[in-house]
């Protein structure tokens, strides 16, 4: 697997071209969305929940703040929270897996045991669970999110580690004398690598649907703006039922098109290492 | 060998009930400050504290608080909702049939529509009709179930207002006959049971597409197909059974996804459930509610994957040869 075959894969088909220019717009906003925002926000006005107009192109919300500066001052928590807890879940994953799936024995069982009951724990209950126990902000959420989904990484993990471990040139190495940790760093993480990409990615996905899904319960944190958020608002409000659809549409479509663009190159990832999963293949 | 099989899955699934009710104790009286929780009387004296944590059994050491709580849960006693004053046990009880309803209907909808559009897709592959319903699956597995809700109440309670938007029945109605109670709780349960079946729907597409796709390559079709056999009849008669498999295993894999499903579609619908239930636990702080919910999901979920896994091993005999 080199990069330039990655790259390829991703220009080369619709699927990858899109979700490569909708994450590519999505980074530029979460970084410079602050400073593109015509409006500050948070700033309440005496239009309360206008249609859009040229003042404001996507209307305003029950306080009369800007609907389109809230939608790009909200990306960078997504974005943040995305990608920060997928982060810790793939190290976290990565590390209980090599262990497990390495060593063997009782470390596998114990953590073998540790992950199914992650794995059949249902995630948001816990997560709601931990965020209502601790106080919400940002670097609660990414510690909740990603201490939470990381079994599946691990159990993919444990079973590519335990394959390798019996292969000719993990043998070799052994019989050379090579240590457990050079073994590990030298021929098993470089050959799972891709894996813990392909699985991360698909984690992002989830973590951003996860912090939307705990912001508009209430538990985001309460100084930022987020999608979530917007949507707890609009929600609380009773933008629906005034019929306030520049209100409650565009978080909930930003949030589909980001985890959509984001879903698509995790399939097409996971279809170039296992090309059994393609969604379009020739048989 | 297959009833030690069966046993040992049963004993795996009691085990981790068992971690999740311990795990449940640790995590509310030890993260979680007690005091705090009980404190909620403005201006509490120290004293008065003092005498809730001795009628809660807090000044007690924690192993003997555990073993109280460990017997209690055992008797299915699961405290008091700090917010009504009623056992938990008896909010639970009340909210579940609730929450089974919409589940059930919004699963079933999923799996029957799932399928069947798994089956074309897959059948008409790189066709216009896949690409149509690759899309819609995709985009629906993509957004936020509870966001779907709120565009069903604007599109269906707002703008064509031919829906309630919210509640399980019409509130202060009296009806003449179970029927017409039967008939107003069904109206109610259409934009709650969609949004839950647009939820779980793309999963069970991918997977029954992917499954599909696979069964068809496979030398046996080639036969049936060689044999004149007409195609429509190959598909349902021989490639579906056989695709259908791998749906089960979702099915259980997917039960956390529908418990998720509950909470936010029920807030969203004032569905009077186990969802709505944890909803208003999470704004009241009520703890001991949060508690119960949590417990009986994670039972849920547990029973869910057992279940499966029976189901399993009764349909494929390849389990039962291990």
């Amino acid at each position: 697997m080199t990069a330039r075959a990655a790259v390829n894969i991703l220009i080369g088909s619709w699927r990858g071209r899109f979700g490569l220019a909708v994450l590519g717009v999505t980074v530029f906003v979460a970084i410079f969305g602050t400073l593109i925002a015509p409006y500050d926000p948070t700033a309440s006005s005496l239009d309360v929940l206008q249609p859009p107009s040229t003042d404001h192109w996507l209307g305003t919300t029950e306080s009369g703040e800007d609907v389109f500066s809230q939608l790009l001052v909200g990306t960078r928590t997504s974005v943040v929270i995305g990608f920060a807890a997928a982060f810790i879940s793939a190290v976290l994953g990565s590390a209980v897996g090599v262990a497990s799936g390495y060593f063997g024995g009782w470390t596998d069982r114990i953590l073998d045991s540790f992950e199914n009951w992650f794995l059949v724990i249902p995630t948001l209950p816990l997560m709601i669970v931990l965020a209502r126990l601790l106080d919400p902000s940002l670097g609660v959420l990414v510690a909740v999110i990603g201490l939470t989904s990381w079994a599946g990484t691990g159990r993919i993990v444990r079973a590519q580690v335990m394959t390798l471990r019996e292969r000719a040139f993990v043998e070799r190495a052994r019989a050379l004398g090579a240590g457990d940790f050079y073994i590990i760093k030298t021929h098993v993480l470089p050959n799972t690598l891709p894996l813990i990409f392909a699985n991360t990615v698909l984690i992002i996905a989830v973590a951003i649907l996860s912090e939307a899904a705990l912001s508009f319960l209430g538990l985001g944190d309460p100084s930022r703006i987020s999608w979530g958020s917007m949507l707890e608002n609009a929600f609380g409000s009773g933008a629906p039922s005034a019929g306030a659809w520049w209100y409650v549409i565009p978080p909930g479509l930003c949030i589909t098109i980001l985890v959509l663009a984001v879903v698509l190159i995790g399939f097409l990832y996971e279809e170039f290492i296992n090309p059994r999963l393609a969604l379009d293949r020739e048989s | 060998m297959s009833a030690r099989w069966l046993t040992g899955k049963i004993a795996a699934a009691v085990l981790t009930l068992l971690f999740v009710i311990i795990f449940n104790f640790f995590l509310f009286r030890v993260m979680g400050d007690p005091t705090e929780q009980l404190a909620r009387l403005p201006r509490a004296t120290p004293e008065e504290i003092e005498k809730l944590r001795g009628q809660y059994g807090l000044d007690r050491p924690l192993l003997g608080q555990f073993t109280d709580y460990m017997g209690d849960t055992a008797r299915l006693d699961l405290g008091t909702s700090q917010r009504s004053r009623r056992a938990v046990s008896e909010e639970i009880w009340d909210a579940l049939p609730w929450t089974l309803l919409l589940v059930g209907t919004g699963t079933l909808i999923a799996t029957l529509l799932g399928t069947w559009m798994g089956v074309k897709a897959a059948t008409r592959r790189g066709k216009r009709t896949d690409d149509a319903l690759l899309g819609f699956n995709l985009f629906t597995y993509a957004s936020p179930e509870y966001w779907i809700g709120i565009i069903l109440i604007l599109v269906f309670a707002v703008w064509l207002p031919i829906l309630p938007s919210g509640l399980q029945m019409t509130p202060g109605a009296q009806f003449e006959s179970f029927i017409s109670e039967a008939l107003d709780v069904g109206k109610h349960l259409i934009l709650p049971a969609t949004a839950m079946a647009l939820m779980l729907i793309g999963q069970y597409f991918l997977i029954m597409r992917s499954s599909m796709v696979d069964v068809l390559t496979e030398d046996f079709i080639t036969v049936k197909r060689a044999t004149g056999m007409r195609w429509d009849r190959v598909v349902n008669r021989h490639a579906v059974p056989n695709a259908l498999l791998p749906l089960v295993t979702l099915a259980a894999i997917q039960f956390g996804s529908v418990v998720a499903g509950a909470i936010t579609i029920e807030t969203i619908f004032s569905w009077p459930g186990l969802g709505e239930l944890t909803f208003q636990a999470i704004n009241d702080k009520d703890f001991p509610v949060l508690q119960g919910t949590f417990l009986i999901f994670s039972f849920g979920v547990i029973l869910a994957n057992l279940l499966a896994d029976c189901l399993y091993f009764v349909l494929d005999p390849r389990v039962q040869g291990r």
